[in-house]
């Protein structure tokens, strides 16, 4: 989230697509609710009618997978119509930037794309830049190849009948979302989207965001009260654990992961070190060998950034058709992987197509699962299907403490780092995940000491104690208090910096005082700031506010917030050069004249004299980005799986560029899976449900796998209400209890009716009994090309009577 | 014999908030069929528990938790919504307040489980079992697969044969010493939840 929850209660329409906030995130909808209280509208625009419809202004229902054509449809509605905030859209966004002449669009391929790679040389889309490598503008948003001119030939495209005619989605629920949305696009108005994974789990995911930042940017709507883009994350530290790079392609802090080639650490930092000559570019990112070099100091601590650099492994590539989760799935599918460590995760249900997924398990020497509860991944040699004597993999379950057990801190969407205490002890002979990975190193480090193997040092080396306090036996153990600490960073040496004079061992104030030379720590330079000399900031519970805080439910003193407890991103562009806001009573920084009061600003330099957007190379919100793997501009494609042939707006049919698995099938008006699949989540069950599923209060509430379908697709196939139905796709099959509903409606596409099946995916056989099984048994491995996110909203099936046999 | 009513409860409870560690919990409630607040009250037998906040660990709007400990047991009495988080405002979802079901369960297993390739069945284990035979399957996958060099001939130092998957279900000191654990095993083929 751009804001942060309690920000919801300022804005004036908030849309909800892409989510199901009442029921998935139910405490944000205390602050939609109030913000409609307040007379602000809520849209809620899904293929499925929720507890979110039932207390939205407007429900509009479109077919699931087609977000861009909408949203297409509202960028051509607001340019034709002139709804855009002009000075923010010219001043603070690349709407004036002119495009290089190799750009070019046809037939739904941007220009430089390789049908024999399905891939874009990106080169292609590059900006005009002027002698300095300054991209060129035309602030009167004329000249042909600028930025805005582009967008508006792009979008006239989508008229609200095509766009109607594809999504389902009536022309006159077109123009009642297109007007009540962008008439925030006023500079006292603010406009907000809630979006979860029903807009990333697409083979267009991030398009579908792109799409929604262009409207906001071309709004006025980034950066102030009630605004943002919004992701409603679904893990309490799914935020956390992506800003500490559990992931392939990254390293704390957003640093990129060396690639091969990059021999030196000063190779890697030029390659990620954007250069801008425009002294109104604040380009933060320049600082990137700072952080890069205290991460390092923080893994590596007796060792130079530059030996620690060699320690850090390599990929070829950033492509997420390698590296991420459904390629890493087929690797372990086709036997390359010897051993697996998954941790906190249940894969054998939450992995699309699970039947393949569990089948990988299987060609697994060894696997080690841990979690609070047994799950279909840790007993996967068991599970339907499974011949235990024909599975080799040594597999183990290592039950762990639970969340109150144990103390550290989480990040919840809004950014805020919250530190939990420890309460009850660790149950039975549990101990913290922390603890895991510290006794195992120790045992590896010992190994490698003693016996030697491939390239020890990076193991050997490693600077655990940095994570580690003495126990009372005189042992170290893994301390999060301590890790909190190295996390921030802390001084190696004594310096002086910024004219500040700085003891060894004492901690950084803030990441504008980290070095390149290895004379700081910091294990995520974005958390730099949390935890001072005085006190780790996130275990802050004080509500004071000074009266700007108040007035927009700012609480800078309730624990504390990345960056440097900045509540509000890019908050610089709420306000006009001289630094006055341009929502006087929602203000969120103002310039007093000698000081910045409110948040913290994006950088405390004097109003107008930096471009707001202050992560970008340039400083300017991108309407054209031309870093994305599928094209700078959103455009529209239908699922990898889908019930048409054509759609209205070009001969390409899907992204061109999708990640997907070679040879696997797909169903595309195919007769045998003639309905739109989706899946999705309900209050009382979580993810794959490996926890709550142990839960009795909650399994009483929801206790097994059921479809809901309309009433007309119920007729269509003879099936009753709670009858037990066969769910079935390409990739598999599995039972459900039928719920006839009519939140569930056939869509108009091109004339013809288009029903939708929708699932929740938190079942699984190990408990509880006839609980059903996994909805992903159904789900395809295709998925987004700039992070790999599998389809799960949108795929296709059959659904029928349950017979004998079946599943 | 103890006599206490809902106002001087609330008073202790917030008292607790405020700081004191010590603050009775009524676990007692088993019998309480009794009329009035008076005579339920007389049924109370307190726990003396301590109060610690948390955040719940279900989706990410991060929600405040009270978590009362009984100070004997050291077993979890009590979980709800923390009044003065200026998020949830004491309120919780379906999930959030069946919070103490996911610590305090009798199904919750307590011991590690190990099970033999092709063997139908799991046995228990200790920790130093596990964590000695998981060192060394990592090491064999580790020697086994590493990478000095790529097709190309460039430098890579990586372990091809072992995936990481998980933990958006760890804290955040807890991510960065896996990071830096798996990292430092040479693990390129590292994904968890945000990818799915």
């Amino acid at each position: 989230m751009t804001n942060h929850w309690n920000d919801l209660q300022n804005s004036d329409c908030i849309l909800i697509m892409g989510s199901n906030a009442a029921e998935n995130h139910p405490i944000s909808f205390k602050w939609a609710v109030k913000a409609q209280k307040r007379g602000a509208k809520i849209i809620h625009v899904d293929p499925r009618f929720t507890r979110t419809s039932a207390r939205s202004d407007a429900y509009i229902p479109l077919r699931s997978g087609t977000d861009i054509a909408v949203l297409g449809g509202m960028i051509n509605y607001l340019i034709k119509n002139k709804r855009y905030f002009h000075k923010y859209m010219v001043d603070y966004t690349n709407a004036s930037f002119i495009v290089g002449k190799d750009f070019d669009f046809k037939d739904g391929l941007f220009s430089g794309f390789d049908s024999k790679t399905n891939s874009y040389d990106k080169s292609k889309w590059a900006f005009e830049v002027d002698d300095k490598g300054i991209p060129k503008q035309d602030k009167s948003l004329q000249d042909p190849n600028c930025v805005f001119q582009i967008l508006k030939k792009h979008y006239a495209r989508y008229t609200p009948e095509k766009v109607s005619s594809i999504s389902g989605v009536s022309v006159k629920d077109l123009e009642l979302l297109y007007d009540t949305y962008t008439a925030t696009g006023k500079p006292n108005k603010a406009g907000t989207i809630m979006y979860a994974m029903g807009w990333t789990q697409h083979s267009v995911g991030v398009q579908n965001i792109r799409a929604m930042a262009m409207i906001q940017l071309m709004l006025g709507n980034i950066g102030i009260a009630g605004g943002g883009v919004n992701a409603l994350r679904g893990e309490c530290n799914v935020q956390g654990s992506t800003d500490y790079a559990l992931l392939y392609h990254i390293l704390p802090g957003y640093l990129k992961t060396p690639l091969a080639g990059q021999d030196s650490l000063e190779q890697y930092n030029n390659t990620y070190t954007p250069k801008s000559n425009d002294p109104e570019s604040a380009n933060w990112w320049q600082h990137y060998p700072k952080y890069s070099a205290s991460l390092i100091k923080a893994m590596y601590s007796e060792d130079t950034p530059e030996q620690g650099y060699q320690y850090l492994p390599r990929l070829d590539n950033h492509k997420a058709s390698q590296y991420s989760w459904i390629p890493l799935i087929d690797r372990m599918y086709e036997g390359k992987f010897s051993g697996s460590l998954i941790w906190g995760m249940n894969p054998a249900c939450s992995s699309s197509d699970s039947v393949k997924t569990r089948k990988a398990l299987g060609k697994l020497d060894w696997m080690v699962n841990v979690n609070l509860f047994q799950c279909e991944t840790s007993d996967f040699w068991k599970g339907p299907d499974m011949d235990p004597k024909k599975i080799k993999t040594e597999t183990f379950f290592i039950p762990c403490a639970s969340a109150i057990e144990k103390e550290g801190s989480v990040s919840n969407s809004g950014r805020w780092m919250q530190w939990r205490y420890k309460g009850p002890d660790a149950f039975g002979d549990v101990m913290t995940d922390g603890h895991y990975f510290h006794e195992i190193w120790e045992e590896l480090k010992a190994l490698y000491e003693k016996e030697g193997g491939a390239y020890p040092e990076p193991i050997t080396h490693l600077s655990f104690d940095n994570m580690c306090e003495e126990n009372d036996h005189g042992h170290m153990e893994f301390s999060a208090r301590k890790t909190a600490k190295l996390c921030n960073g802390w001084f190696t040496r004594d310096v002086e910096v910024k004219g500040k004079k700085f003891k060894k061992g004492q901690q950084v104030p803030s990441f504008a005082y980290l070095q390149t030379d290895g004379s700081t720590t910091s294990g995520n330079w974005l958390y730099c700031n949390s935890v001072t000399d005085d006190e780790n900031k996130s275990m802050r519970h004080d509500a004071s506010q000074t009266k700007e805080q108040a007035n927009i439910g700012l609480f800078p003193n309730w624990t504390w917030c990345w960056p440097v407890n900045r509540r509000i991103l890019y908050n610089r562009a709420s306000v006009d050069e001289k630094g006055q806001p341009w929502a006087p009573k929602k203000a969120v920084i103002k310039w007093n004249g000698s000081k910045w009061i409110g948040d913290v600003p994006d950088g405390g330099w004097k109003p107008g004299t930096r471009h707001p957007f202050i992560m970008r190379k340039n400083g300017f919100g991108q309407l054209y980005g031309p870093g994305r793997a599928d094209g700078p501009l959103p455009e529209y494609y239908e699922p990898l799986e889908c019930p048409v042939k054509t759609h209205p707006f070009s001969k390409t049919l899907h992204n061109p560029t999708a990640v997907q698995i070679k040879g696997e099938e797909k169903a595309v008006c195919d007769p045998r899976f003639p309905f739109v699949g989706t899946t999705y989540r309900v209050t009382e069950h979580w993810q794959t449900g490996s926890m709550t599923r142990w839960q009795d209060w909650l399994v009483e509430a929801e206790p097994q796998m059921f479809v809901e379908i309309s009433p007309e697709l119920a007729k269509l196939r003879g099936i009753e209400n709670g009858e037990k139905v066969t769910v079935e796709s390409v990739r598999g099959s599995l039972w459900a209890i039928a719920m006839v509903t009519e939140r569930i409606q056939p869509y108009n596409i091109n004339g013809t009716d288009v029903h939708m099946v929708g699932m929740p995916w938190h079942y699984g056989w190990v408990t509880p009994i006839n609980g059903g099984d996994s909805a992903n048994i159904v789900t395809p491995n295709v998925g987004d090309p700039n992070t790999g996110i599998p389809e799960y909203k949108a795929f296709m099936v059959n659904i029928r009577k349950w017979k004998e046999g079946d599943k | 014999m103890m006599n206490i009513n809902r106002r001087d409860f609330v008073k202790l409870t917030t008292a607790a908030a405020a700081g004191i560690a010590a603050v009775p919990a009524f676990g007692g409630l088993g019998q309480a069929f009794a009329n009035t607040a008076e005579e339920r009250a007389k049924q109370l037998s307190p726990k003396w528990t301590q109060q610690t906040t948390s955040v719940c660990a279900f989706c990410s709007v991060g929600c405040g938790l009270l978590v009362n400990t009984d100070l004997e047991t050291k077993r979890a009495v009590n979980v709800e919504g923390n009044p003065d988080h200026p998020i949830n405002e004491g309120a919780l979802c379906a999930k959030g307040a069946a919070s103490i079901q996911m610590t305090e369960n009798p199904k919750r297993p307590g011991k590690f489980l190990y099970r033999a390739p092709y063997s139908g069945e799991w046995e228990e284990k200790d920790w130093n079992f596990c964590k000695t035979r998981i060192a060394q399957l990592i090491k064999k996958s580790r020697d086994e697969s590493f990478e000095k060099k790529n097709a190309k001939g460039q430098v890579v130092n990586r372990t091809m044969g072992i995936a990481s998957l998980g933990s958006a279900a760890l804290d955040n000191e807890e991510c960065y010493a896996m990071h830096s654990f798996m990292r430092s095993l040479g693990l390129v083929y590292v994904e968890h939840q945000a990818r799915i």
